[in-house]
């Protein structure tokens, strides 16, 4: 069963591994220069990517929530505290490629463009989970608050994107068209390229913060059955 | 006991303490005066400039007092020991919610009672309109629910009160755009048919917490 266990993990390493070797050969050298933006626009793929695994990763915690109320199981609460760490790398990815893509093109690093915004607002939400999470001892407690904590928070992520945008919105419509890039076929092959690269990623990564929050309880059950002397 | 007479009941109960200590309520509006006269000095409001930032910084004082109250308010449970009486007692999680949500929702709405005129005499904003009391309620209903929920959380955290903003106000940034879009709306005298999508995402928010809360309250305070 480890032994298994342990192939699939280098298995889905490997296939990240590669992925991620891909997406970047065809972010730099498959896809087309684009025509308004130049070179600049080639963080788009990263940029998206890491969004969507933010979001993705949240999407996780969320589910991994309802799954700790309902069981009442530990292990529905290291899917949640290793899902948001991982979540809140990508998201503070998201911001900052966000960032950098904004200064040339639009002169400014930050714009209250909606979907650098709700990004933003998602990174300071889980954030505030984290500082929750730190802030309980009970182990038991700790799950249960950050459970509710991530259903309530992701509930409203929605409604924050639906109040941002209709507050403000200046982004490339990249999937309605609209203002913004052209979209060619090389784009989006290298687009889907990079959100399965990092889909990858996520995967990989999520399966090491869970077997190393394990081994960290095993450790700490061996310590607790050790006789202090 | 029907369910509303146990919500009624804790409400009272609520009540009864703030006529006592009176320190929530006058904590709050206190603060508000205070924040409204920082706002006005940080960004040298004046008249035309004054009115446009009115609802902003309405809402900022209202999101930033409500988060003074709902602290004291379950810290002041905590500390009397009162939430595990009402946890024994033979009354639904929901009661005690709704109860607790009820009676800070009351607390924020004598605050706002006084905010309403004082903003519009200093900041020249006509406040005082029908279609601003539907908006100012269905904020702070959204409010005072998913405050009292995270406001559960926070008085169990090494951190308490400090805890509370934290958690509460990335969670009502849609609660607060929302509410400041139908607000200017109304101060730039559209009527109420015109805010209508910040009105339809002020109710949903309410409908969303609402029933989220319902759901996970019982998980807060079960020990």
């Amino acid at each position: 069963m480890g032994e298994k266990r342990g192939v699939l993990g280098l298995v889905l390493a490997s296939a990240g591994a590669a992925a991620l070797m891909a997406a970047l050969g065809m972010v730099f050298l498959y896809a087309p220069r684009e025509a308004t933006m130049g070179d600049v626009q080639r963080i788009f793929y990263f940029h998206v990517a890491s969004a969507w695994v933010g979001f993705f990763a949240f999407c996780v915690t969320f589910l991994a929530g309802i799954g700790y109320l309902v069981r009442g199981e530990r292990r529905w609460d290291i899917l949640a505290l290793s899902s948001v760490e991982i979540g809140l790398t990508f998201i503070t990815m998201t911001v900052i490629t966000g960032a950098l893509w904004a200064r040339p093109v639009w002169g400014v690093y930050w714009t209250w463009e909606p979907r650098l915004t709700i990004s933003a607002v998602q990174l300071l939400v889980y954030v505030a989970y984290q500082m929750l999470r730190a802030s309980v001892e009970s182990p038991e407690r700790r799950a249960r608050f950050a459970a509710v904590y991530g259903i309530v928070a992701f509930a409203t992520v929605p409604l924050s994107w639906f109040a941002i945008r209709w507050w403000r919105t200046i982004h490339p419509d990249i999937l309605t068209g609209g203002e913004g890039m052209a979209f060619t076929p090389r784009m989006s092959h290298t687009l889907v390229v990079s959100l399965l690269a990092f889909t990858l990623l996520y995967a990989t990564l999520l399966r090491q913060r869970i077997r190393l929050e394990r081994s960290s309880d095993a450790l700490a059950l061996l310590r607790a059955r050790q006789p202090t002397n | 006991m029907s369910f509303l007479g146990k919500v009624w009941a804790i409400v009272v109960k609520d009540l009864a303490a703030e006529l006592h200590t009176r320190e929530m309520v006058s904590a709050m509006l206190v603060f508000s005066v205070l924040s409204l006269l920082i706002f006005s000095f940080a960004l040298d409001l004046r008249g035309a400039m004054a009115r446009a930032a009115a609802p902003g910084v309405l809402w900022a004082t209202v999101a930033f007092a409500g988060t003074l109250g709902l602290s004291r308010s379950l810290t002041r449970e905590r500390q009397t020991g009162c939430i595990d009486g009402l946890l024994l007692a033979p009354v639904d999680r929901s009661a005690i919610f709704f109860g607790k949500a009820l009676g800070n929702l009351i607390f924020m709405a004598v605050v706002e009672i006084v905010l309403l005129p004082l903003f519009s005499a200093l900041f020249d904003a006509s406040l005082l309109r029908p279609g601003m009391l539907l908006v100012t309620a269905l904020g702070m209903v959204g409010y005072a629910t998913v405050g009292t929920l995270l406001a559960s959380i926070a008085v169990n955290t090494r951190a308490r009160e400090v805890m509370l903003p934290v958690l509460l106000l990335p969670l009502a940034i849609p609660l607060l755009i929302a509410a400041v879009q139908a607000t200017s709306g109304l101060v730039e005298g559209a009527s109420l048919g015109e805010v209508g999508g910040g009105l339809r995402l002020l109710v949903v928010y309410d409908l969303v917490v609402v029933a989220v809360s319902l759901l996970t309250f019982g998980y807060v305070v079960e020990e």
